[in-house]
């Protein structure tokens, strides 16, 4: 088994093909999405492949250490950060197409008009354990 | 076996080893050890005596530790250990643990789980599924906790309104994993309220109760937020309702108001109403008013601009919105709200995805865009 970070943004990856924001969709696609999502981690469960899902609030801020005996620096959040993660699911499956078909899946919850959003998730793999028997 | 008996004696217990010389630290410790042994034993065959049972286990335990940890030295100090002072019945022990695990050199965090776990005899494991971090995490926690207040003596007088600070987090957190936070906080807030005649106990404890009346309104099934003009209040627990208004009518009638006491007025008046028409909002305004001078909360003062909004109209909800601070959090969400009462849907709409933005749980969030949703619906006709 593996384990693989299928991550999910706010803003950053490519445009979806079904791409209107949420406050755009009818009240019941709304609906209809946060169920396929909730329906999505179950299954997982049921299959034994599901490890944790998150979602993030999209303010964030950046901080850095500013020498001794000094409060650390902050800037942000900035309105325009290329790159602002939403949220994520981790699967551990038995191999990474299982985890791409996922992903695959993860991708095609409905949004506007009920049709699939085609959202790019980016997938990736975490550093597994050094087996032993390599030795 | 019964885990509710469990959890009512280990303050008990721990009271016993502390009289028969243990510092409130080890005691804990060999207690909590002693009920995670009841929570594997009991099951198959639960103890005719369960209390006397764990005596007997958490003092072999503390005896253990004291002979492990560098034995001689402390087995002496124990023995030579001044007596202690007359011990008084067994409900002073636990109230003094309460104020105790809520001592104000304490973080918010480290008194509750400490409270959880030292009054209310849940386990490390449990405390830390609810509060959805590692069980180590949370063994440190409470450890740490344990070390600050190492110094402090079991019979110093505390202040109640550290405790019930600490049982209103408790209550707030609802319940995740096995443990339903909300009823252990009724619990311990309940059990408090019999040892300590204190009107804002009373007060905490009925607004407690009539929130939690209204919990299975407050959720749909797969958990999205009903607010409570929509909720169906047939699903109100009238019991519970009941209670709360009796506890808070005796508290009220001493004549010394609190801000626990003022909030649970108003949580009385909602469940009074029928419907969120007929809701006495002159009288909640008024209560606002009171809570307002008590605390000087801004978080008072943006309901108030909430219940003002439906007394007076949801132009005089704005007036009193536009005194506060918009770095307050809901401030988006309240302005979302009285604008569309006000009649301007595609101002609310904006708000609404604003507010969604700075939502804190995913719930909120969830709601806050649907509100969004159905106002955008709406303009598109």
């Amino acid at each position: 088994m593996a384990k693989y970070l299928l991550l999910k943004h706010y803003r950053g990856a490519p445009a979806a093909v079904n791409d209107v924001p949420m406050d755009r969709w009818a009240p019941d696609e709304v609906t209809a999405h946060l169920q396929y999502m909730r329906d999505f981690a179950k299954r997982l469960e049921g299959t034994g492949e599901y490890v944790d899902h998150q979602a993030l609030s999209p303010e964030g801020t950046f901080v850095r250490y500013d020498g001794e005996g000094r409060p650390p620096v902050t800037d942000g959040p900035f309105a325009e950060t290329k790159d602002l993660i939403a949220g994520w699911m981790v699967i551990d499956v038995e191999s990474y197409d299982r985890a791409l078909e996922l992903a695959g899946e993860l991708s095609a919850a409905p949004g506007a008009n009920g049709e699939p959003i085609h959202e790019w998730l980016e997938i990736r793999p975490f550093y597994g354990v050094q087996a032993t028997a390599t030795e | 076996m019964s885990e509710a008996l469990l959890r009512e004696l280990v303050p008990a217990v721990i009271g016993v080893l502390v009289r028969r010389g243990a510092s409130f630290a080890t005691a804990e410790d060999a207690v909590q050890d002693a009920a995670v042994e009841a929570l594997r034993t009991w099951p198959r065959e639960e103890p005719r005596d369960p209390k006397g049972w764990l005596v007997t286990v958490a003092w072999r335990r503390f005896v253990d530790g004291v002979r492990a940890d560098d034995a001689r030295r402390r087995r002496e100090e124990l023995v030579d250990a001044e007596p202690r002072p007359e011990p008084g019945p067994e409900e002073d022990d636990t109230l003094q643990l309460y104020f105790l695990c809520a001592h104000p050199s304490l973080t918010p965090a480290s008194a509750v789980a400490l409270t959880l776990r030292a009054v209310g005899g849940l386990t490390t494991r449990q405390i830390a599924q609810a509060y959805l971090v590692p069980e180590a995490t949370m063994a440190q926690r409470i450890s740490r906790a344990k070390r600050t207040i190492a110094d402090v003596r079991l019979d110093e007088p505390g202040d109640v309104a550290t405790v019930l600070r600490v049982l209103y987090l408790v209550f707030n957190e609802g319940y995740s994993g096995d443990v339903d936070l909300a009823a252990e906080a009724i619990r311990l807030t309940r059990q408090l309220a019999a040892g300590v005649p204190h009107e804002e106990v009373a007060g905490l404890l009925a607004l407690m109760l009539l929130h939690h009346a209204r919990r299975p309104a407050r959720t749909d099934d797969d958990g999205a937020l009903i607010p409570l003009a929509e909720q169906d209040r047939a699903r109100w627990d009238t019991r519970l309702i009941a209670e709360g208004v009796a506890i808070l009518q005796a508290a009220l009638a001493r004549d010394r108001l609190g801000e626990f006491q003022a909030q649970a007025a108003i949580a009385a008046l909602h469940a009074d109403a029928r419907s969120h028409e007929e809701t006495d909002w002159v009288q909640i305004v008024e209560w606002y008013d009171e809570l307002v001078r008590l605390t000087d909360n801004p978080v008072a003062r943006l309901n108030r601009a909430v219940a003002l909004g439906e007394a007076d109209g949801a132009r005089a909800g704005l007036a009193a919105l536009a005194e506060l601070d918009p770095n307050l959090p809901r401030y988006a969400a309240v302005a979302a709200y009285l604008h569309e009462r006000a009649g301007d849907p595609a101002t609310a709409a904006r708000l609404y995805v604003a507010a969604a933005g700075a939502a804190t749980t995913l719930p909120e969030r969830d709601h806050l865009t649907r509100q969004a949703a159905r106002l955008n619906a709406q303009e598109r006709g």
